[in-house]
């Protein structure tokens, strides 16, 4: 239940402006003032002031009976506005509480020279951004050289290695993907048969959405959505998990017990992701199959068994293990794109929250450049 | 006098344009329990920060007896330190936070590791959070697991990033008392980082206090000492907790 606000309540105050006497306006301020009426006390400063600036203001305030600190500071800084624009102004008449106030919130004092925000142009923000690209792919490039450095340590001596971290990072990134990665290249496979069933009906070649789907799934699809879904899935949970471990101080903690982070943390989240998306792609190529088979059945009134026999005909070894291969760069990608940004968190949550979003955009990115780049070499090297 | 435990030569903290402090120097003796006061935001954290290996000083430089600069990289590590916060792991168990430093730098079997892992805890009074989460420990709990888990690897050395704060009186007594064990029995030197005045006259021997405004060491040497006898008005108004602007409870109005 919420209190309902009285509608359109009159303010409990009242402000007078009275023309100059002796040479100073005079502004009124009676009856009981709140925050709450900030508002409407600003407005009526605001119009009412400039006119008597020229003359200089005295605010009697021996009427006001109560303030809040809101609506003393909206006072005050009235005065302060004046006093800058050249025009002397005073408090008169304060007593008892509505004194004390004024002391605390230095309404005898001069105004306070504020300090000017520093105005960044268009032209400077894209400098900024520019300069932050460039640093970040500096500071991402020596992460990568530690990371070979870490990595090559731990292979030249396997005992240094966190293996027993490895198994529930494969758990977490692999197994527990599995029914997501599963539906959704399922409904991927199935959809695309579905689409192209349509076209391929009109020349009577339906069967030959077996071979669309198998080379599609296996060749692009199949790495390239797996590897979007883990990155959304585990990319996201290592550049947060590992963001809060730096703002908590827990990296340092690491440190200071002689265990270096890139080793301990990032070495077996980096491992697992290469392991598992491979794994995750293939058991995506097999579902997205699968989806394809049942619009084939379903609604080309083809067999299962002239289905399969057609995606097996179309399929070579090659086409599945190129889709492999990228998978497997793509793990390596979203693992060293998500540690990065996580280890690279500063001020709190919401610098992890700032990181987590760009560890998921930039190996979004990654991913099909990654993708692009593979095609086109496997093109030119007549794969 | 022996030759001290650390020496801090000619530092000059702070990062980018911003220099904190500058030409700071002291020694800290074996077996003292050292604390570095100030203000907030005078460079206590950096200076920690610096003394541990985890950045580097601007120009100057730290030695301490028997390892040179402190350094985080090469080989099992000669202090331990107890962040702020703890620091605990959140995702392992007090217990395993205990055993993590010990299974990597010593070939213990897992037997071996539990036991010295339950006498550390006994150690600070937390034999029955073995198996608890870091995040189901009070704040005074956390701290105290986070120097059991400094103490893992036997150093000689603790460095304590203010260990009392945010504690309740009694629970930062009892940490207090804890120090003063840690100090006495097992000949501990300890480095501490606080602002709290009651610890630091029941347990520090020696302190040094840094000044903002003068980017210096404003005073050294025995806090008790320092209240007492010092000249300086900012020292005075610091270990006697007043204010140079504040004369009593309220401020007073000034003639208008």
């Amino acid at each position: 239940m919420t209190a309902s606000r009285p509608a359109e309540a009159r303010p409990a105050f009242q402000i007078e402006f009275i023309d100059p006497v002796e040479g100073l306006a005079e502004v009124r301020v009676e009856g009981a003032l709140t925050f709450a009426d900030g508002g409407a006390l600003w407005d009526r400063l605001r119009s009412k002031l400039p006119m008597a600036a020229k003359a200089g203001v005295r605010f009697d305030l021996s009427g006001l009976e109560s303030i809040d600190g809101g609506a003393m500071a909206l006072l005050v800084q009235a005065k302060w506005d004046l006093e800058t624009s050249g025009t002397y102004c005073e408090f008169t008449g304060s007593t008892g509480a509505v004194a004390k106030l004024l002391a605390l919130y230095d309404g005898d004092a001069r105004a306070a020279p504020r300090t000017p925000r520093l105005h960044v142009g268009v032209l400077g923000h894209v400098g900024d951004s520019t300069l932050a690209a460039v640093r970040g792919t500096q500071v991402f490039l020596a992460f990568v050289g530690s990371m070979v450095l870490a990595s090559g340590g731990v292979l030249r001596r396997p005992r240094t290695g966190n293996w027993r971290g490895l198994v529930p990072l494969v758990t977490r990134t692999g197994a527990d993907a599995v029914p997501i990665v599963g539906l959704i290249l399922f409904l991927i496979g199935f959809v695309m048969g579905f689409q192209s069933a349509v076209q391929l009906k009109e020349f009577g070649a339906s069967i030959y959405v077996a071979d669309l789907v198998a080379l599609s799934m296996t060749r692009e699809l199949g790495p390239l959505m797996t590897a979007i879904i883990v990155c959304g899935r585990s990319g996201a949970a290592f550049a947060a998990e590992l963001g809060a471990m730096r703002v908590s101080e827990e990296i340092d903690a690491l440190r200071t017990m002689g265990i270096g982070p890139l080793r301990f943390l990032v070495f077996p989240r980096v491992l697992a992701l290469f392991l598992v998306l491979p794994v995750l792609t293939l058991l995506g190529d097999f579902v997205g199959i699968l989806g394809g088979l049942l619009v084939g059945v379903v609604s080309l009134q083809l067999t299962i068994t002239g289905y399969l026999n057609e995606t097996l005909r179309a399929l070579d070894l090659w086409d599945i293990s190129q889709g492999l291969l990228k998978a497997s760069v793509f793990g390596l990608a979203i693992g060293l794109i998500s540690c990065s940004q996580g280890l690279a968190a500063t001020g709190g949550a919401e610098g992890v929250g700032r990181r987590t979003t760009s560890s998921v955009v930039i190996s979004l990115f990654a991913l099909i450049v990654i993708d692009a780049a593979f095609t086109l070499g496997f093109y030119e090297l007549g794969l | 006098m022996n030759a001290p435990l650390i020496t801090v030569k000619d530092l000059t903290m702070g990062w980018g344009d911003l220099i904190l402090l500058e030409d700071v120097s002291f020694e800290i003796q074996r077996g003292e329990i050292f604390a570095i006061l100030g203000a907030s935001g005078c460079g206590k954290s950096t200076l920690l920060r610096y003394l541990t290996g985890l950045d580097e000083p601007m120009a100057g430089s730290i030695r301490i007896e028997g390892v040179g600069a402190p350094t985080l990289e090469v080989g099992r590590p000669a202090f331990g330190v107890m962040f702020q916060s703890g620091a605990l792991f959140g995702s392992m168990t007090v217990g395993e936070n205990l055993a993590l430093p010990l299974n990597e730098w010593a070939r213990l079997p897992p037997a071996a590791v539990s036991a010295i892992v339950r006498a550390k805890l006994r150690l600070v009074g937390l034999q029955d959070s073995e198996h608890q989460q870091p995040s189901e420990l009070s704040g005074g709990m956390k701290k105290r697991a986070a120097i059991a888990r400094a103490m893992t690897l036997e150093p000689d050395l603790i460095f304590l990033d203010e260990p009392s704060s945010g504690l309740d009186p009694v629970s930062a007594v009892e940490l207090d008392e804890l120090i003063l064990t840690l100090n006495a029995d097992l000949g501990l030197t300890v480095v501490l980082v606080t602002h709290e005045l009651p610890s630091i006259f029941k347990i520090a021997t020696r302190c040094v206090l840094l000044d903002r405004p003068t980017r210096s060491i404003l005073a050294w040497g025995d806090p008790r000492l320092l209240r007492d006898e010092s000249d300086l008005s900012e020292v005075h108004h610091f270990f006697n907790r007043t204010s140079p602007e504040h004369t009593g409870p309220g401020r007073e109005r000034k003639d208008v």
